[in-house]
């Protein structure tokens, strides 16, 4: 543990402290050797043992499990804990440092949570993305804690000369019941930072019936405050002595270049003091600047004043065709032929050709851009070797590595400080507009910020992939289905990291495709080739929303075909409570967990199903022009079912009166922030199904802003929306809860539309396609 | 050189007089709590309220609000408890919290204008506010508590 005055001082403080990095691998080989460690459900008093593993280890840098990097005692008695992941809207950086202070004992009113910069050697792993921080992290918190208090205790029993078991740390205070004494963590710092750090192996974790902040859901995040009255620091709020203001023309085709410029109107614009060319990289380059124009100004508004009188001929290059319409076409013709097989059981060639009926469903689903609200921004200062970079970054540990690169200095030589994200949606774990920071401010000799107009994030960004997704399913006389192929069509995220990428790559494929659940004799997934013609990025649930989409559509298209309730078909194409095994599958991702772990349980994934049709009322009648839709997914190793209620008028108007999902999430630490980010999806799953479609012609994007990317507003607001969280088994590990909830909204809402209209939509957006 | 009034403070620029509001709040002001989302007016993040009125800054110019009292955030109430900040807080309205300044100024003219309104009112006036977190529930939500008393 660290002893200091000043918590700003914690960044550096490795320079005098030895810190131990206990390897992620040495950690699990520990829980294996004790036998495991107490989770419970943390609504539940369990002293039960359940050990779980799961993928932190696999991660770069893994995780580290080490109070003196993660906690700092002030002889004020005021704690600080390092949140090492990036919030941006999850509640992350209250939720970690918050089981810190519940297993230290801890009051929450004298914790004081301190941003981590990136340095994934020194605190783990950071790409905060996948859904993976509490389920990476609950553990290794609750460790950090009990190593915490374990140190306070040990110091205490020192100076009262009692064994260590007599005393107990209550409420930021050790107490020793039996003589009454009792001392705060403050007055103790000093001593137990001389303590050694407890083993993994031998913490005694707290029984979660002692939990006083873990899965109760009273402690607001610890930004309420300063988002509430306009101090809290997001990327563009950094301002530096001295510092330049920028603005980038980029290529408007990806891979494209600038072939010549002029920049003098430009130069003309008041309070405009430079136009200089800006560096890009060939495509694909990973998360390389794309290069272009920089206007450097006073201020921001000159900044973009001038680039608008930028005069820029382009070399639009090898995507200058890329065509949306035309580029569907050979997706769906892709489709209707064979592609390679990346899981087989059964025969679904001999099961499609002896069905009594088959039914063909091809969905399509078109880019998507994330607009996060805050746009990409990034300040940096770079001087002589050494950089230091402020802005909202989803990876400061790769945001470091990649400055460090392409500056071609140590890695050491480069800060990455973590400001407040506004939003992220995956956009911002690709750390090009901070490389393009420290480029210009190389260049300059001035720190320099850089700022992405909204039109630069739709049109440059790292889109959603566009997909087509093509279903055939075999049915009995009976209705039973027997014969289940999926084709999937869409360009990879793998091509922003590789030319000629033509499949899918194992973490695409397992999202939805070939981890189905359904218990079905006959099943093949296919991956028909598609290539890219724009930079491909994740996009929040990834490749779970088109595949939930065109799965759960499917689902009650032969609910249809059979005349069934939609609900009563789902449930039985789920099947059997048991564990699905999927030995066809190579390379089966599982959300980089282990399948002993995170295996897929068709009984929770039941379980969301049942209780969604049990509190959001599954066959209750609606008024004329009223429908309901259920969908249900597994993704990111959490389940989850939605029920929509839509109302379509006779003019084709859509409204959604009522949402309600049902999550499954394991064992929880903020039930109110699950609720935050279950109501949040509705909105984005609402969106991208209503209105979204990113669209190329000639190569370029032909939106830019919210009038023609429109996201949802108040006035379309789904008008209420019910979140159930499914009590976890005591045994159940933390799960995904970020980017569950949007895969089965929009599903769930084109059945609901089918219900209340008889359309079934099968392409996206629904645009004007309600429309009369 | 033109004079405007901020927060009830004067303040000098003798720049470009078409120089949108929001980058001289931002920028060459300091005041960092209005944000940029859109540049169009679009989207609500910019929000800041002149005389009584909720404006978007990203389309206002510096000389347009010559002569006017301009409030930002961080004068929209001494120790940051106006109703609706405070209603906010009360029911945990934010996820990343960059359009929340912009919501609650909105939401700040709004009631300022209409005391008491209906849901209704409440989610047509805030309509030109987008929230990508998708907080849209909370807001409402808050508005209305905002208007019955915190």
């Amino acid at each position: 543990m660290n002893i200091i005055t000043n918590p700003r001082k914690l960044r550096g403080f490795e320079r005098y402290v030895k810190v131990d990095n206990v390897s992620r691998r040495s950690i699990l080989k520990g829980l294996g050797l004790a036998g495991g460690f107490v989770l419970a459900a943390p609504v539940m008093s369990r002293p039960a043992l359940a050990a779980y593993k799961t993928g932190a280890g696999e991660m770069p840098h893994g995780t580290v499990v080490d109070p003196r990097v993660f906690v700092a005692i002030a002889p004020d008695g005021i704690v600080t804990i390092v949140a090492h992941r990036a919030e941006m809207g999850t509640g992350v950086r209250t939720s970690l440092p918050m089981i810190v202070a519940e297993e230290m004992e801890a009051d929450w009113s004298r914790v004081r949570v301190q941003q981590a910069h990136g340095d994934e050697v020194k605190f783990g792993n950071q790409d905060t993305d996948g859904s993976r921080s509490t389920r990476h992290y609950l553990m290794p918190m609750r460790q950090i804690g009990a190593s915490a208090r374990t140190m306070l205790e040990t110091a205490a029993a020192k100076r009262w000369g009692v064994p260590a078991t007599e005393v107990k740390a209550v409420n930021h205070e050790v107490v020793h019941s039996a003589s009454g004494r009792r001392i705060g963590f403050g007055d103790l710092a000093a001593d137990a930072a001389k303590e050694s750090v407890p083993s993994v192996e031998g913490l005694r974790l707290k029984d979660p019936k002692d939990f006083r902040y873990l899965g109760k859901g009273q402690i607001s995040m610890v930004d309420l405050r300063d988002i509430t009255v306009g101090t809290a620091r997001y990327g563009a709020d950094v301002r530096l002595p001295g510092m330049k203001y920028a603005v980038i023309a980029r290529p408007p085709v990806t891979g494209g270049k600038v072939a010549s410029f002029d920049g003098a109107a430009a130069m003309k614009v008041s309070g405009v003091e430079k136009v200089m060319e800006v560096k890009g990289w060939p495509w694909p380059s990973k998360f390389q600047p794309l290069g272009g124009v920089a206007v450097i100004a006073r201020n921001t508004g000159a900044a973009i004043k001038g680039r608008d009188a930028l005069k820029i001929v382009w070399d639009d290059g090898a995507n200058g065709k890329y065509e949306s319409v035309a580029y569907r076409a050979e997706l769906e013709a892709a489709a209707r032929k064979p592609g390679l097989v990346v899981r087989k059981e059964g025969d679904v060639e001999a099961a499609l050709k002896g069905a009594d009926k088959v039914i063909v469903g091809e969905y399509y689903l078109p880019h998507l851009a994330h607009v996060a609200m805050e746009p990409p921004v990034a300040v940096a200062d770079v001087k002589g070797d050494k950089a230091e970079i402020w802005g909202p970054v989803q990876s400061a540990g790769g945001t470091r590595e990649d400055v460090a690169k392409t500056l071609d200095i140590p890695q050491e030589n480069v800060t990455v400080n973590v400001t407040l994200l506004g939003g992220g949606f995956g956009r911002k774990s690709k750390c090009d507009y901070a490389i393009e920071a420290a480029l210009l401010s190389k260049e300059l000799g001035a720190p320099v910020k850089v700022q992405w107009t909204r039109e630069d994030d739709v049109r440059n960004g790292f889109l959603h992939t566009v997909s087509v997704e093509r279903i055939e399913a075999g049915l009995d006389k009976s209705g039973k289905v027997t014969a289940w192929r999926h084709r999937s069509v869409a360009p990879s995220i793998a091509s922003t990291f590789a030319a000629n990428t033509v499949h899918q790559a194992p973490f695409e494929l397992g999202m939805g495709l070939v981890d189905m659940p359904f218990e079905i004799a006959n099943v093949q997934c296919e991956n028909p080739e598609a290539a890219a013609h724009t930079r491909i990025g994740w996009f929040r649930s990834v490749s779970n929303i088109p595949r939930a989409f065109a799965v759960q559509s499917m689902v009650a298209e032969l609910a249809h075909a059979t005349k069934r309730d939609p609900k009563d078909m789902l449930l039985e194409l789920i099947g059997s409570p048991r564990i699905v095994k999927l030995d066809s599958v190579k390379d089966l991702w599982n959300y980089g967990e282990p399948y002993d772990s995170y295996p897929i349980d068709t009984a929770r994934l039941r379980k969301v199903v049942e209780l969604v049709a049990e509190k959001g009322g599954w066959g209750r009648s609606v008024p004329k022009g009223h429908g309901l839709g259920i969908a249900a997914h597994r993704s990111f190793v959490s389940y989850i079912a939605t029920i929509v209620e839509v109302a379509v008028d006779d003019k084709g108007k859509l409204t959604v009166p009522r949402v309600d999902t049902a999550i499954d999430c394991g064992t929880f630490v903020n039930p109110e922030r699950i609720q935050s980010q279950i109501e949040g999806t509705a909105i984005m799953g609402l969106s991208l199904a209503k209105h979204g479609a990113i669209t190329f012609k000639d190569g370029k994007v032909q939106q830019g802003n919210f009038d023609d990317f429109p996201v949802i507003r108040m006035d379309e607001a789904p008008a209420v929306t019910n979140v159930y969280i499914v009590p976890p088994g005591p045994d159940t590990p933390p799960s995904g809860v970020g980017e569950p909830g949007v895969p089965p909204f929009a599903p769930a809402l084109i059945n609901a539309i089918f219900a209340a209209t008889g359309k079934r939509i099968r392409a996206l957006p629904i645009g004007k396609q309600l429309e009369a | 050189m033109i004079t405007l009034k901020i927060n009830g403070q004067q303040k000098n620029w003798d720049g470009d007089p078409d120089l949108p509001l929001l980058w001289f709040l931002r920028d060459e002001a300091g005041l960092t709590g209005t944000k940029y989302g859109c540049g169009q007016a679009l989207c609500g993040a910019c929000t800041v309220i002149v005389d009584k009125q909720a404006v978007r800054s990203c389309i206002t110019s510096v000389s347009d609000v010559v002569g006017r009292e301009v409030t930002t955030i961080e004068g929209l109430h001494p120790t940051g408890d106006h109703a609706v900040q405070k209603a906010w807080r009360q029911l945990n309205v934010p996820q990343c919290g960059f359009c929340q300044v912009g919501q609650i100024m909105q939401a700040a003219a709004l009631l300022t204008e209409n005391p008491k309104p209906t849901h209704d009112q409440i989610r047509e006036a805030m309509a030109g506010n987008i929230c990508r977190c998708g907080c849209y529930q909370r807001i409402e939500n808050a508005v209305h508590l905002a208007s019955t008393g915190v």
